[in-house]
Formats: C-alpha cells, sequence, structure tokens
C-alpha cells in the first residue's frame, strides 16, 4: 500500500516505513540511541529528499524515545538527575554547533566534513568499545560469570562541584557531564544526530555510569534535542513531513518498547559489544561510499541544498 | 505620384497581401484530454492521461511528406544543482557543479515517428519539444556542460520523470490521433502544460496547448498548508503527536505485561 507524502512529495509503501521504523526503534530502546545515524541514510536510500529525511528523522527520534524513557523509567533504570546536567550542557552545545555549521556552509564542502567526522567518530568510538568489552566479556568468562563492577578513577573524580547522583551510583563533579553534553550537543548539531552513540559511550567510559542506567539517561537527554531540532526544521526550512514521521513512529514506538525490554535482560557486556558492532557497521559501510568510486558520477539535487 | 499611379499602387498592394498565404493554417488540430485535474490524495499512485484529436482541414490533405504528431506534456520548472563526484586524497567528493535555471520536474514527449525524422533542428529550437531543448542551463566555469545537462536527462529518464515514447502516439488516416502518458506517483504540484504540434516534413504546422491543474487535496492538502502557513503550530503538533504515541505505545506495553 503505497502512501504519498505531502511534504516530500514522493509516494512510498507504508509498511516499509513501518518496518524501518520498528527496527530503528527496537535499537532505540536496546542501546539508548536515537536512531538518526541509520535513519537518515536508509530514508534517502528508499528516495526521500535530505531535508525532509532529516527534519522528520528528528521527529521520530523523539516518539521512540520517549517511549523508551517510559519503559525505563518504570524499571528505574532512568538517571533524571544526571540527564538534566547533560540536557543543560547538550542545549548550549547545539546552539554553539549551529554556528559552527553556518560557518562550515560559508566555506562550502559541508556535506563532506560531515560525512568524514561520522566517520571518523563513529570508527574511534566504535572499535574501542569494541575492545573494551570483549575484555569486559573474557574476564566475566574466566572469573565464572561474576562481572567486576567497572569504576574509573583518576582526574575525574579529582574535579571541583560534586554532586550526588543516586540512580547512577555516583558522586561525581558536575563538570564531567556538563562538558559531555556540551560536546555531544555541538556534534548533534553539526551531524544532525541525536548523539546517542556518543553519548552512551561517554557517560560508560568517562564518567563510569553503570551500563543499565546509561540507556535509559541517554534517551531522556536526546528527546529534547531532537525536540528542538525538529521545532528548528519545521519553522525554518519547512521539512517536517508530518505522515512520514506518524508511519515511522507507529513502528517506533511499539520497537522501543520492545527493545528496552531486550535490553534489561541483557548482560552489560553484550550489550556493549553489539552497540559497537553496530557503530562499526555503520561506520564502514560509510567509509566505503568515500572510497569506492559510486556507480553513477552526477548527482542531482534541488538547488540550494546540500547533495 | 499621379491618382492613377496611386490607385494602381494601392490595388496592386491589395492584391499582393491577399495572396500571401497563412492567414488561416490549412490544417488545424482540435484536442481534447481525459482529465483537465488531477488530484492527489493520499493513496495517489500516479496517473494515466489519454490524449486525443483531430485535423480539421479544409481542403484535402497536401501529397508529398506523411502528417506527424507530436505530444508533450511538461510539469513545473525548478532550478536544480547538478553535480559531478571526483577523486580526491583518495576519497570520491563532489568537485564540479551547474546551476540549472529551469529543469522540468516532469516532461513526456510522444510522437507518431523517430523525432529526428519528424521534427526539423530549428522547428525543435523554436518551439523547445526535445528534452534537452526543454532544459535551460547556465554552466559556470565548466568546460563540460553537455556531460551535466545529459546526466540530468539520464537520471530523471531512470527515475521515469523524463519520458520519449517515439512511435506511441497513434494516427489513423492522417486525421485521428491518440496517444496515453503516465505520470508517475512522485509529482510535483502545478500547472501541467499540454502541447500537440502537427508536423510536415519537420516543420510545425499547427500548434495547441492545455493545461491539466495537479493539486493536493484533503489531507495532504491540509498539512502543506499547516507546514508552509503556521510552521510553529505544525511542529509541536508534530512534536505533541510524537510524544502522545511513545505514551499510548508505552501504556499499552503496561496493559499487556499484566
Amino acid at each position: 500500500m503505497n502512501i504519498y507524502l505531502p511534504i516530500a512529495e514522493v509516494s512510498v509503501n507504508a509498511f516499509l516505513l513501518l518496518g524501518l521504523g520498528g527496527l530503528v526503534g527496537i535499537l532505540s530502546g536496546m542501546f539508548g540511541v536515537g536512531g538518526g545515524f541509520l535513519m537518515t541514510p536508509l530514508l534517502f536510500f528508499i528516495g526521500i529528499p535530505p531535508a525532509v529525511a532529516v527534519a522528520t528523522g528528528a521527529n521520530q527520534i523523539v516518539a521512540s524515545s520517549f517511549s523508551g524513557v517510559l519503559a525505563h523509567l518504570k524499571r528505574k533504570t532512568v538517571d533524571l538527575k544526571m540527564g538534566t546536567v547533560l540536557l543543560v550542557g547538550g542545549l548550549v552545545g547545539a546552539a554553539a554547533g549551529v554556528q559552527v555549521f553556518a560557518a562550515l556552509t560559508a566555506i562550502g564542502q559541508v556535506d563532506l566534513l560531515v560525512r568524514l567526522c561520522y566517520v571518523v567518530f563513529l570508527g574511534i568510538i566504535g572499535a574501542l568499545m569494541f575492545v573494551e568489552s570483549l575484555r569486559a566479556i573474557r574476564r566475566a568468562r574466566a572469573s565464572g560469570g561474576v562481572v567486576a563492577p567497572r569504576r574509573s578513577r583518576g582526574w575525574v573524580h579529582a574535579l571541583p562541584f560534586k554532586m550526588r547522583f543516586r540512580t547512577s551510583g555516583l558522586y561525581i563533579s558536575v563538570i564531567p557531564p556538563l562538558l559531555v553534553g556540551l560536546f555531544v550537543g555541538v556534534l548533534a548539531a553539526i551531524m544532525g544526530v541525536g548523539g546517542g552513540f556518543v553519548m552512551v559511550p561517554a557517560m560508560i567510559y568517562l564518567l563510569g555510569m553503570p551500563t543499565k542506567v546509561v540507556v535509559g539517561t541517554s534517551l531522556f537527554q536526546i528527546i529534547f534535542v531532537a525536540g528542538f531540532a525538529t521545532i528548528m526544521h519545521a519553522t525554518t526550512t519547512h521539512t517536517v513531513d508530518m505522515v512520514l514521521a506518524i508511519l515511522l513512529l507507529l513502528g517506533g514506538v511499539i520497537g522501543a518498547q520492545i527493545g528496552a525490554g531486550i535490553g534489561v535482560k541483557m548482560k552489560a557486556e553484550q550489550l556493549r559489544v553489539l552497540l559497537a558492532l553496530l557503530v562499526l557497521a555503520v561506520c564502514g559501510r560509510l567509509a566505503l561510499d568515500l572510497l569506492l568510486m559510486p556507480g553513477e558520477l552526477y548527482s542531482v539535487s534541488d538547488a540550494g541544498t546540500a547533495p | 505620384m499621379t491618382a492613377h499611379l496611386r490607385h494602381f499602387a494601392a490595388a496592386f498592394l491589395a492584391a499582393m497581401l491577399l495572396a500571401i498565404p497563412g492567414a488561416a493554417p490549412a490544417e488545424r488540430v482540435v484536442a481534447g484530454l481525459s482529465r483537465d485535474a488531477i488530484s492527489i490524495t493520499t493513496n495517489f499512485e500516479g496517473s494515466e492521461i489519454l490524449i486525443f484529436g483531430a485535423v480539421s482541414r479544409t481542403a484535402p490533405p497536401p501529397d508529398g511528406a506523411p502528417l506527424h504528431v507530436i505530444v508533450t506534456v511538461e510539469g513545473p520548472a525548478r532550478p536544480v544543482t547538478v553535480r559531478r563526484k571526483d577523486r580526491r586524497f583518495g576519497i570520491w567528493v563532489n568537485t564540479d557543479g551547474i546551476e540549472v535555471d529551469a529543469a522540468p520536474t516532469f516532461y513526456a514527449v510522444a510522437t507518431t515517428g523517430p523525432l529526428l525524422d519528424v521534427l526539423s533542428q530549428t522547428e525543435d529550437l523554436r518551439h523547445r519539444i526535445s528534452i534537452p531543448r526543454a532544459i535551460r542551463a547556465v554552466g559556470t566555469g565548466v568546460e563540460d556542460l553537455p556531460n551535466f545537462t545529459e546526466a540530468l536527462i539520464r537520471i530523471r529518464t531512470d527515475g521515469g520523470f523524463y519520458q520519449l515514447n517515439e512511435g506511441a502516439v497513434d494516427l489513423r488516416d492522417q486525421t485521428l490521433f491518440d496517444t496515453s502518458v503516465r505520470l508517475p506517483a512522485n509529482l510535483v504540484e502545478g500547472d501541467y502544460r499540454t502541447r500537440i504540434f502537427l508536423t510536415r516534413d519537420g516543420a510545425v504546422v499547427d500548434a495547441f496547448s492545455a493545461d491539466i491543474a495537479v493539486r493536493k487535496v484533503g489531507l495532504e492538502r491540509f498539512l502543506f498548508n499547516l507546514a508552509n502557513g503556521q510552521p510553529l503550530v505544525y511542529g509541536l503538533l508534530s512534536l505533541a503527536i510524537a510524544i502522545a504515541a511513545g505514551w499510548i505505545a508505552s501504556a499499552v506495553f503496561r496493559y499487556i505485561r499484566t
């Protein structure tokens, strides 16, 4: 059954969109990522114009993240206090990031810079996370299934302005979360994503939060960042397609519930390994796109927009 | 000049004017369309338009070259950018690009025979009938502008937006003709101009044009207007729907689990 999308001005299969939303929703609920880095390229692939894909993707991310957060709240795996601190940093970072993006657009070749950013960050984060979680799994097997809790030591815990974050079981300074939120916000504005795939590893490794709590807290912060992005896109470029968004989020909110259920049942290290593999896979695909000769050298786009 | 000479000159001029042909074409095209409006609804999957008509004559058809019919349907023109990738430092990046002032979003040409036989180059240039002529490109600094316009045509033809259907017009008895044009599902709103040309010996004998109004209707129209007219309301509405959906899904799953 095909549906005509009023803003995108294309006709797509409704079931395909439901399935796509569901798939990205499951990943969202499991790993605490917004899914934008997966959803946006998949939308391009089925023929949605880039501007509409990015803007509507942000809308869908709000829905599946909200659904996922509710699922995690029930299980008490959301650290609202930490999430708020990260969010404050995130909004400031996003505002700054928009300025950086405008400056980059003036130079030209923004698309290339964004792609390179994706490849570099996804590659580094994916590789580091993969190595660390494999080591944790091996250690768990060696010690007979008992996992020693991870505690990061050193400079992170020596900073001032400490606050108690009960749900995470942490007593650390607010400066690292603010900085992490800031950095993720800047990236989100430049790369057009919720920032989860940077936020989740940062929370796990830099802040030392338990993996269980990281997913829900990350989703909490993503809701606001993606919501902000949706309003910005709707009011400036008018490229949010409500019909597309509704079809995607119908699958997305259900998928997020399923994903959250799967995620809490899995062991923390297993979850980290899978997320690492997912991030590396996306990074690999993007790198291949850059390195291999494309089938069609020419591309057509509406005048004045990115290719 | 004497009066006699003036009268003679006036009579001579009058006779010459009456003898100049072309005051009224010998063959005129009279045509119709199966529909003059297309409503884009939610489950729009493309549309087929039947274009038909007849050649009205005051005298029997002249001997010599046969009559041919060309039918074109042109969607609204939009500016586009065409870019080309090249290899720099090991990766493929967009290097050159051209701005096309106006390229039709849809363009179909149907003829009774091969376009090269049916239409001469000069007539093509004058009436902008063939696909390359319908595109207006201004190259800035690229030496191989034709490659870019060729690429644009190739990409859009593959997508079904540009069509060249030679032989798709049925002409009976040099009088009645009909053809059908398939419009794809991904249509841009606007007036689609249909033109019909009668040609003999590569030259255009008569032309006819009519517009097909393609508009979104119903829910599609409402959402489109809201998105552009009241964007903040639209944005907040999208967010409200997103949050409501998340809430409902959560409630449903909670109910299923208990």
